[in-house]
């Protein structure tokens, strides 16, 4: 009795606003480009969001949405750390199932973004929204409608088969991350190995070697972001 | 030859079962419904105490809850009804988290069953009207009847903590969904009683409808939000 073709006509776009279906937000500005982040526990998630921050903070106008699986760790580890004001980060419950929370049922995430976006707004607005993952398994991937790229984190300590071995997160980020290249002498980890199959697995997908330690480590990555925040411009301009 | 009588069936029926089901985007699993606070006081151990927990829990909380989604979903006016619900809950924890379900109910069902209603309690609550009342007006936008948002809300107010129960004592699945089994007369009970009590509503406004409360789940409510770490939001 409600749904019938003249609905239809008036709502044309059955639009879960503020999806990132939609490049604008309800002023008609353009919204902030969204990157996920996930991938295991101790890949180097939080760490590889702190350094991305530091380095891309002082040039675009940047805020953080955590995905913890007990409340509020990662966003108290990006504020001791002071990488962001407070008012740039915050932290969404999951309920014990992170990956529920970034793919299956969005609305908590997209509501700590529109917040943040309110938020910022009067300060001009945010160029870039980082949402991060708790840490999962390997099948754990992010919605289309929550993010525009994601990257998935892992790390060459978690063993050098997990290329191999493939799974949603390996094969389909936009970006791949080998992290904490630094170890894998000690680990017994094979660089060539990983980077062959990942290869393999991604075909043309990019991957990215990493250790955070490093100076300026994070840069393969803030590289890749910085040609998606390019390209997103560009589209919406 | 007798000619079988039409069977009935109520509108939009199957739109229950999109509603109810566990998998529908509206932030219910992010959420134990009190468990988490009980399962670390002793109070649920077992499929016995969950089962006690979620009884009182239904005839207390769902009830308040399915009375003001049948209201809502009759055509009550949704602000008198959102006022009628802060009425009821008095925990400011138990408030932030209806309204932060409402909110995030509202999206989803502007989504699924977009409408003038929903677009117009959006905008005069943007930060959320009380999960039961949005609930309610997407089971009127979706044509279901009052007494389909009087069941849904009662599943969920026992639904949410058994499925906490199950991630939060290891609990034995099949022994969580018992429990939900052997609750299925009350809750056909608690459904009629708030959905009476929202044909009432109708005539006589929002006081008619049922105002039972859980104090220990207040309390526990408000203690859960101050802990620094737990799994559940609510």
């Amino acid at each position: 009795m409600h749904l019938d073709h003249a609905d239809t006509d008036i709502y044309p776009q059955r639009h879960t606003y503020s999806s990132a279906a939609d490049p604008r937000r309800p002023d008609g500005t353009r919204r902030a480009l969204r990157i996920g982040l996930g991938g295991p526990v101790g890949s180097g998630k939080t760490a590889t969001v702190a350094a991305l921050c530091r380095a891309l903070r002082d040039e675009l106008s940047i805020a953080v949405v955590t995905n913890d699986i007990y409340t509020r760790e990662d966003a108290e580890f990006l504020l001791r750390n002071a990488v962001l004001p407070a008012t740039r980060i915050t932290a969404v419950e999951t309920g014990a199932c992170p990956h529920t929370a970034i793919r299956d049922d969005i609305s908590a995430n997209l509501e700590a973004i529109e917040d943040l976006e309110d938020a910022v707004g009067p300060q001009g607005g945010l160029d870039i929204v980082f949402v991060e993952s708790g840490g999962d398994n390997l099948t754990a991937t992010f919605s289309k409608g929550l993010v525009d790229a994601q990257i998935f984190v892992i790390d060459v300590a978690g063993g050098d088969d997990i290329p191999r071995k493939g799974g949603p997160g390996v094969t389909t980020a936009d970006l791949l991350v080998v992290n904490k290249t630094d170890l894998a002498p000690y680990v017994g980890s094979d660089l060539d190995r990983m980077a062959r199959d990942a290869r393999a697995q991604r075909g043309d997908l990019p991957v990215a070697f990493t250790s955070l330690v490093a100076e300026n480590g994070v840069k393969p990555v803030v590289d890749w972001v910085r040609d998606r925040l390019a390209a997103w411009s560009a589209a919406h301009a | 030859m007798p000619t079988m009588p039409e069977p009935t069936v109520p509108a939009a029926r199957a739109a229950l079962l999109v509603l109810a089901d566990g998998r529908f985007p509206a932030g219910g699993h992010a959420h134990s419904g009190g468990a988490e606070a009980a399962v670390k006081a002793g109070r649920i151990r077992d499929a016995g105490s969950l089962e006690e927990f979620c009884r009182g829990r239904l005839h207390t909380a769902g009830l308040t809850a399915a009375g003001l989604a049948a209201a809502a979903a009759a055509g009550l006016d949704p602000l008198v009804l959102d006022e009628a619900a802060d009425a009821r809950t008095p925990a400011p924890a138990l408030r932030a988290t209806a309204r932060r379900l409402g909110r995030q109910m509202m999206r989803t069902a502007r989504a699924t069953w977009p409408g003038p209603e929903l677009d117009a309690l959006a905008a005069a609550r943007p930060r959320g009207a009380h999960q039961p009342v949005v609930l309610g007006l997407a089971v009127r936008a979706a044509g279901a009847s009052p007494t389909d948002a009087a069941h849904i809300a009662a599943y969920e107010s026992v639904s949410g903590p058994a499925t906490a129960a199950v991630r939060l004592l290891s609990l034995n699945p099949f022994d969580a969904t018992a429990v939900l089994a052997r609750l299925v007369p009350e809750l056909d009970q608690v459904a009629a009683r708030a959905a009476e009590a929202a044909r009432r509503a109708l005539d006589e406004g929002p006081d008619a409808l049922p105002a039972a409360s859980a104090p220990l789940l207040d309390i526990t409510a408000e203690t859960h939000a101050a802990w620094p770490v737990r799994l559940f939001a609510s």
